[in-house]
């Protein structure tokens, strides 16, 4: 009944992008106001690296953790645009 | 041993007040006696909420200044005898408050009441920080919604971080009260899911308040929901949470969508 009305809505449900970008968020800003945010630091870290070779745009460098009973997954998402030009950085060396 | 609570949330509007109000009268008429406190100095609408706005001689800040005794400042609920109200000063600011006269008023209180339920203002500031300050416990009011989930989590950090109890090394029980949920529309995916929310805010939940009229009608006559429409959801909700609240193992359901022929027809046409 819920996916017929959905085709008539023709929408899509945003609520899954909505916890998302709460996860994601929230991950970030947790830290700040007490220990230093590892997540933060490690993003902060692998964007001077990688992009001392590839030119990225910040905003599409993603850190995640998704923390198990377990074990954690570190979960490192970076979107390089096709065609993608090789840094002025290393092209100058 | 008197408890405090705050009722805090960060945002605005998600119904810190309403939720306020109906939770003090809900242990009230459950035999409790209940005080609730508005720390929203300046924006003061518990008193109207509660239908005691013109009723109002003297406020907090005039006993935190010792212009007034206490018991001057305290407001008898028309309705239930062992519900009171400590209105917040309306002309007055925020920086009018100061810790240890917070303080003062908050253990004289203790000596007379069960519950010290404290409505905080929205915001992080001066007054948000006071109204959690000496609690024991909090009720963090969330809706479905991306902003108030977040606002909420910050609130948590203020929690765990800014209160006396955190600062001597205790905890302060905190209890999640979702308000104004919508069940079709979680249903239908166009809102956060209360797993959703549970998943990441990682506090217990107290109740589940759905959106209803019935809520609004309260406020607009002055008088909490569980007294107004005690039989209505939101109501049934607040009694579950303060039952919760006071112990009681009290069974969790999330709302279900209840559709008529009206309202399928209705929607149809809508869409």
């Amino acid at each position: 009944m819920m996916n017929v009305m959905r085709l008539f809505g023709g929408r899509a449900a945003s609520a899954p992008v909505a916890r998302e970008r709460l996860q994601i968020l929230l991950s970030h800003e947790r830290g700040r106001t007490g220990a230093p945010d590892l997540l933060e630091m490690l993003r902060s870290e692998i964007l001077s690296v990688v992009s001392k070779h590839i030119d990225v745009d910040p905003d599409k460098v993603v850190v995640r953790m998704d923390r198990g009973k377990f074990v954690s997954m570190l979960e490192v998402d970076i979107e390089v645009p096709n065609g993608v030009q090789r840094s002025k950085m290393v092209a100058a060396t | 041993m008197a408890k405090v609570l705050v009722v805090t949330s960060g945002k605005g509007g998600v119904g810190k007040t309403t939720s306020t109000a109906a939770l003090g009268a809900a242990l009230a008429q459950m035999g409790q006696s209940v005080v609730v406190i508005d720390f929203d100095v300046g924006l003061r609408n518990l008193d109207l909420v509660m239908g005691a706005e013109r009723r109002v001689v003297f406020d907090l800040i005039n006993v935190v200044q010792g212009v007034a005794k206490l018991p001057q400042a305290l407001i008898r609920d028309k309705r239930l005898e062992n519900l009171w109200l400590l209105p917040a000063s309306q002309t007055r600011d925020k920086d009018a408050l100061t810790e240890e006269g917070v303080k003062r008023v908050i253990d004289d209180l203790k000596t007379k009441f069960d519950w010290i339920l404290c409505d905080s203002p929205a915001g992080i500031e001066r007054g948000a920080t006071l109204a959690m300050r000496y609690a024991d416990e909090a009720i963090i009011v969330t809706n479905p919604e991306v902003s108030s989930v977040r606002d909420s989590d910050r609130i948590i950090g203020m929690l765990d971080s800014k209160t006396a109890r955190a600062e001597r090394g205790e905890r302060v029980e905190k209890h999640l009260l979702v308000t104004r949920y919508d069940a079709g529309r979680a249903a239908r995916g166009e809102m956060l899911s209360i797993d959703d929310i549970l998943e990441i805010l990682a506090t217990p939940l107290l109740g589940i308040v759905p959106e209803s009229q019935d809520v609004l009608r309260a406020s607009n006559v002055g008088c909490p929901v569980t007294l107004n429409a005690a039989s209505s959801a939101p109501a049934r909700a607040y009694t579950d949470a303060v039952r919760r609240l006071m112990g009681e193992a009290v069974e969790m359901t999330v709302p279900v969508e209840r559709k008529g022929l009206m309202d399928r027809l209705l929607r149809r046409r809508a869409a």
